[in-house]
């Protein structure tokens, strides 16, 4: 009897391990050995010189020290965290104030529903087509300038003007994030101990000294999540700019992103210089998620972890 | 009270502000998607043309842009990556709520840190082994990887944790049903809301792919909507068809729209799903 019991348990404990065999399986196919390709093409010199193939030979560290160092590889690295800036900014304070008036007990605002759902409308819009959309919009002979033209204006050269090029897209992920961050907040501004907000009341706390002392410190964890949750979005920073300027970064590729700097190695097959990149972005990525995990595990309470990571299946600020 | 009065009435502004922000592009993409290419070119109009159907048309029949095989490519590869991930997800939910074993906490811990890592940083290694085991310009790269979804496995063992009892699961064994048929009629329909929720995410977002998809497939035959739009911005501009440009823009996104709209209460409650489970 014993026996058969314990021989059951083990039975049990086998399918465990074959439940698990096709995610593994698909991950070490898909993702892990595409992976260790990437770092190991990283050490080779491999491009095509003209219709030479040159390579792989191994370089060692060569490759890091050309993308580093000689290539613009330092301004493409701004023209992303500029361009991100640009939308965050504006994404986290309008989310944060939506956060609060949707939630706001005295203010019962009606159509709260209503507004939430076009708000987070944007974050499902494939953004090729969003910004293919933008870029008719905003041409030379777009709907834009002809309203400019018929109220009197000079028309604008949006895609010629590297303030506007950059201010459109950062406009666009503003747009299809704000939504989304702002759900999130929601999300940690309800978990927030009513009685906690009620006794600061009580002691005569402007709404404002609240705000500062009892709210931000309660969200905390969430708003760091939203930060750099949103920093690995705008590290990937693609498709937008990429679509915006048709892949030339225009103008001047000061809206060239680091992933479109990727890309265009990928097609022109310098594969040691890609690999290099890469490896650099992985890194980049592996410690922002660090401290997101280290954020998380030693601060958030259970529940606000659990509503994060669930947010993530969207993603960052991409 | 008239304090208040103005504020409510300043918050609604500012969020019928931002509610215009957000739609107005779809407005206008609607409003020229109807329109003829000279009218368009004659400047804008908040009216409706009646072109709508005739740019469908030309669309659909353009040489150049194989729009109907990209619908059916983009369905095809988002549908896939839709049941694939949802299916498998629960599945590798299952094993590690349910089951005991040695390296149960390794598999999840694992599976949480490779859960950041972004598809594009293994973008090189993807392309070249993906012309080593021959499916360069074939759709299955773009699916069959999402049979590994950390994000949406973790969507998954949330739920789970909190809506399938284990006692569920002894009662099933103790009907005699075996593992894997208790996973498919009973684990499974416990876990149709948070399908439901995932599969229109996996959806939505292996129908916006770009990144990869661009690296991967070359023929028009097998073209997905996202790289036949970024084609058409390659494309000389000027001597395009504006009508056939903003209806193959109304393509790509309007279904979606609908969708959303149809299944919006689902989907953002959806977004905040773990902090309102309790």
């Amino acid at each position: 009897m014993k026996t058969s019991k314990k021989s059951k348990s083990i039975s049990y404990a086998k399918w465990g391990y074959i439940f698990l065999i096709p995610f593994f399986t698909i991950y070490i196919i898909f993702s892990l050995i595409p992976l260790v390709s990437t770092f190991y093409n990283s050490f080779f010199e491999n491009y095509m010189s003209g219709l030479k193939q040159i390579g792989p030979n191994f370089v060692g560290l060569e490759n890091y020290k050309t993308i580093l160092f000689d290539t613009e590889l330092p301004k493409y690295a701004y023209n992303t965290l500029l361009i991100w800036i640009l939308g965050f900014i504006p994404q986290i304070i309008v989310s944060m104030v939506l956060a609060l008036w949707f939630t706001s007990v005295r203010l019962k605002l009606k159509f709260t529903g209503f507004f939430k759902t076009v708000i987070y409308m944007p974050n499902l819009i494939m953004a090729a087509a969003f910004s293919m959309l933008f870029w008719t919009l905003f041409s030379d002979i777009g709907p834009v300038n002809n309203l400019l033209v018929a109220m009197g204006y000079e028309p604008i050269s949006f895609f010629q003007n590297i303030n506007a090029t950059r201010g459109l897209v950062g406009l666009m992920n503003f747009l299809m994030w704000f939504g989304n961050t702002t759900i999130l907040l929601m999300a940690g501004v309800m978990g927030i101990d009513s009685s906690i907000l009620e006794a600061a009341q009580i002691d005569g706390a402007s709404s404002w000294k609240t705000f500062w002392n009892v709210t931000i410190p309660s969200i905390k964890p969430i708003l760091v999540y939203v930060f750099l949750t949103s920093l690995i979005g705008g590290v990937q920073m693609f498709d937008v700019p990429q679509i915006l300027t048709n892949g030339s970064g225009g103008p001047d590729r000061t809206s060239m992103t680091m992933i479109m700097y990727l890309n265009k190695h990928l097609f022109s097959k310098n594969y040691g210089l890609a690999g290099a990149l890469s490896v650099i972005l992985f890194l980049i990525t592996a410690i922002i998620s660090f401290i997101i995990y280290k954020n998380l595990t030693e601060k958030g309470p259970k529940e606000k972890i659990d509503s994060n990571k669930k947010i993530s299946v969207k993603g960052g600020g991409k | 009270m008239s304090i208040s009065k103005l504020n409510k009435f300043l918050c609604y502004l500012v969020l019928i502000l931002l509610s215009i922000l957000c739609l107005i592009s779809f407005y206008l993409l609607i409003i020229n998607s109807t329109r003829a290419h000279s009218e368009i070119q004659k400047g804008f109009s908040f009216n409706f043309g009646d072109f709508f159907d005739a740019n469908l048309k030309n669309v659909l029949d353009n040489d150049q842009l194989p729009v109907l095989k990209g619908i059916r490519n983009s369905l095809f590869v988002s549908i896939g990556t839709a049941i694939l991930a949802t299916y498998f997800s629960v599945l590798t939910a299952f094993s590690i709520h349910t089951y005991d074993f040695k390296f149960k906490r390794l598999a999840f811990t694992f599976i949480m840190m490779i859960m950041m890592v972004p598809p594009q940083v293994s973008a090189l290694g993807f392309i070249r082994w993906m012309g080593e085991l021959d499916l360069m310009d074939s759709l299955i790269p773009l699916f069959l990887p999402s049979i590994a979804s950390p994000i949406v496995f973790y969507f998954m063992l949330a739920y789970m944790q909190s809506n399938l009892p284990k006692a569920t699961i002894e009662a099933a064994r103790m009907d005699g049903s075996s593992e894997f048929r208790t996973f498919n009629l009973i684990v499974l329909p416990i876990m149709k809301p948070a399908i439901a929720v995932q599969a229109i995410f996996t959806f939505v977002s292996a129908w916006n792919n770009y990144f990869i998809p661009s690296l991967i497939i070359r023929s028009a035959e097998k073209k997905t909507l996202p790289i036949l739009i970024a084609q058409l911005r390659s494309a000389d501009y000027l001597k395009f068809d504006m009508g056939q440009v903003y209806m193959l823009i109304f393509l790509a996104i309007i279904p979606i729209i609908v969708v959303y709209i149809i299944l919006s209460k689902y989907i953002v409650r959806g977004v905040a799903v773990g902090s309102v489970k309790e």
